[in-house]
């Protein structure tokens, strides 16, 4: 059953009832009880659509955190083929925010990595709620190695709300860890192409995210800092949470202005967790269209565009 | 552009700031309270003569300090669009921008210059803490680029002095796109073969630690400077615990393996020309202050450092 959002709260009363009636109606076809049930459906539908046609960025914030939105594992489980989850830093853990290995999608082998949420009390806790800690920057930058050696595209999937802020993570390098990553999508002679499928926070979305092609859910959301955080600090006063995602420009929309989302994939109507298997499809067409897109280039020109996409951003600001 | 017009003299007087001098002759350590005269104070660099604490140093000063005989030329960095997401918070951003330009007298969070240290040609870069936390904006991105195209251009090594809070919100997605392209500037340098030193100082934080701050070939500190990737409260208010006497300080990262070294502002001069002219093949440095060049060696088409008041939006390369 869908989880309502608070601001999808009339949809749910209306849904609700419409159940009503057709319980009322206990079976009986064409009653005037039932006809109002499915004018109520009709108008919870158009609801769901007008709202979703103009989701504010505090609303696609909570959308892109929506519980039961698609994450990582979900993705791997139905695009890829063969997926063989590798696991370790070699140093100290697997962390278990970040998952990743070898997989198809159709024919073709790739290294597949990604932030993990999980979707229940023990897999969040078990996945840190998706927040990677050194060992998995580490991790991904093993996997992103071992997939410029043997010649793999690098496929990320971005669903943080940001590295993990605790005491053994700093005391391993965390910031080293995340910069090290970042420098490892600079260095990769194949394609890498990465997909935002929720939060895109921060640092900890830049590690993956430093892609030749970044794609982003038409409702995910990528931003320097969490509005929350962003309203503690320069209003004083997280409440004003809507004001900061407002100011934050951190929809996909506003990144396709800025030049640093190059693909918005269109999310099923009422968001991805609507439709988890349509949101899915939809991201695997757009990796690879993307993927066919960069196929013919050769390492150099794979490193030098990757490059050139972000020494050029900035160079126009958005549209008054 | 002339070379001596370029010249940035370390008159003692001009270590401090206008405001603060000379009504206030004395400065209060904030570390062990003892009254310092500020002659005194600025002729040490900002570090207690009672009890070595490290205050805060303007990055002009900084240059100064550094070049022999404080003669620099800057680096000219190209002027990003001003305010792109139109940022409003409680104050306007392009308001904001402009106290920190008055208060400051800088255009942005970072200077870069070329000179010499103990004869040792380098370019250096440093954050300015006072301008907006030292946060990492679209200038300060091409502050670094500016820095690492000019090293390469010149095959110098790079000395990048970081001090910052983090990306600099108002300016979103964009300040953290900085975290990619400085490291590319980093990447630049690597693949031409050229040292790239860091010196953390405090304090150093958030996206600046996990980008171009924490990518040096050899990592240095200031004593006591704070490091590190999230701010202290949110992880005690995370992990639910206290966090350790000097959590985060670098004595406490060299000890976790995160810096080569920790080094007093007084020797650090000496030790960066002792550690480039290693990594370059060059003979042993001149120790202790030395007076200016005598020779410049030929300087690039260089930018007054006045910036004009309203700039033309230019675009990075
Ligand atoms: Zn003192």
């Amino acid at each position: 059953m869908t989880q309502y959002l608070e601001f999808e709260k009339p949809i749910a009363e209306i849904e609700a009832k419409a159940e009503e009636l057709r319980a009322l109606a206990a079976g009986e076809e064409g009653t005037d009880v039932l006809k109002e049930a499915s004018q109520l459906d009709a108008k919870a539908a158009d609801l769901l659509k007008s709202l979703y046609a103009d989701l504010s960025p505090w609303r696609k914030c909570l959308v892109a955190r929506h519980p039961q939105r698609p994450h990582c594992k979900d993705y791997i489980d139905r695009l890829f083929t063969e997926y063989t989850p590798l696991a370790g830093d070699r140093n100290f853990a697997d962390d278990h925010a970040v998952m990743g290995g070898l997989a198809r999608l159709d024919d073709t082998p790739v290294m597949v990595i990604g932030h993990e949420k999980g979707n229940d009390t023990k897999s969040r806790i078990e996945r840190n709620f998706g927040m990677a800690r050194p060992e998995g920057y580490r991790k991904a930058i093993r996997l992103m190695d071992m997939a410029d050696r043997f010649g793999l595209p690098v496929i990320t999937l971005v669903d943080t709300p940001g590295a993990y802020p605790g005491k053994g993570a700093e005391e391993r390098g965390q910031s080293e860890a995340i910069a090290r990553s970042t420098e490892k999508c600079l260095d990769l002679g194949v394609p890498l192409i990465s997909v935002v499928i929720g939060e895109g926070g921060s640092g900890g979305a830049v590690a993956f995210a430093t892609a030749n092609r970044v794609a982003m859910l038409e409702h995910s959301i990528y931003s320097v800092i969490s509005p929350e955080g962003c309203a503690s600090i320069l209003w004083k006063d997280a409440e004003k949470m809507r004001e900061a995602a407002e100011a934050l420009r951190l929809t996909a929309q506003n990144l396709r202005e800025l030049g640093i989302c190059d693909k918005i994939v269109k999310e099923p109507l009422g968001g991805a967790h609507r439709d988890p298997a349509a949101a899915i499809d939809a991201v695997g067409k757009a990796l690879k269209g993307m993927l066919s897109e960069l196929g013919d280039s050769d390492a150099k020109a794979l490193r030098d565009g990757r490059r050139r996409k972000y020494l050029d951003l900035g160079s126009k600001g958005l549209a008054a | 552009m002339n070379w001596i017009n370029n010249y940035v003299r370390p008159k003692i007087n001009s270590l401090f700031s206008r405001r603060e001098v000379p009504e206030n002759l004395w400065t209060k350590c904030d570390e062990c309270g003892t009254m310092l005269f500020h002659r005194e104070l600025a002729h040490n660099l900002n570090v207690c003569t009672n009890c070595d604490h490290h205050m805060p140093i303007r990055a002009r000063e900084r240059l100064a300090s550094l070049f022999d005989g404080g003669a620099f030329t800057e680096v000219p960095v190209p002027e990003p669009v001003a305010d792109p997401l139109h940022f409003r918070d409680q104050k306007k951003y392009t308001d904001r921008l402009k106290d920190a330009r008055r208060k400051t007298g800088e255009r942005d969070a970072m200077l870069v210059a070329e000179g010499e240290i103990r004869r040792t040609p380098a370019i250096v870069a440093v954050q300015d803490f006072s301008f907006m936390g030292g946060s990492m904006s679209m200038y300060v991105g091409n502050a670094i680029v500016a820095a690492a195209t000019r090293a390469v251009e010149r095959k110098l090594p790079l000395v990048l002095f970081s001090a910052a809070g983090g990306a600099r919100m108002q300016e979103g997605i964009l300040g953290l796109m900085q975290m990619p392209r400085t490291t590319i500037a980093v990447q630049m340098l690597k693949e031409a073969g050229l040292p790239y030193i860091v010196v953390l100082t405090h304090p150093t934080t958030g996206g600046v630690t996990a980008s171009y701050a924490m990518l040096g070939d050899v990592q240095i500190a200031e004593p006591n400077a704070l490091i590190g990737f999230a701010g202290a409260r949110v992880i005690e208010q995370t992990i639910g615990e206290k966090l350790p006497e000097g959590f985060q300080r670098a004595e406490y990262l060299l000890d976790h393996g995160m810096l080569d070294r920790v080094t007093s502002r007084i020797d650090l001069a000496d030790e960066l020309a002792t550690i480039i002219r290693m990594l370059t093949g060059q003979p042993a440095p001149v120790k202790g202050d030395l007076p200016p060049p005598e020779e410049p060696t030929e300087i690039g088409p260089a930018m007054p450092p006045e910036v004009p008041e309203e700039p033309e939006a230019a675009q990075t390369k």
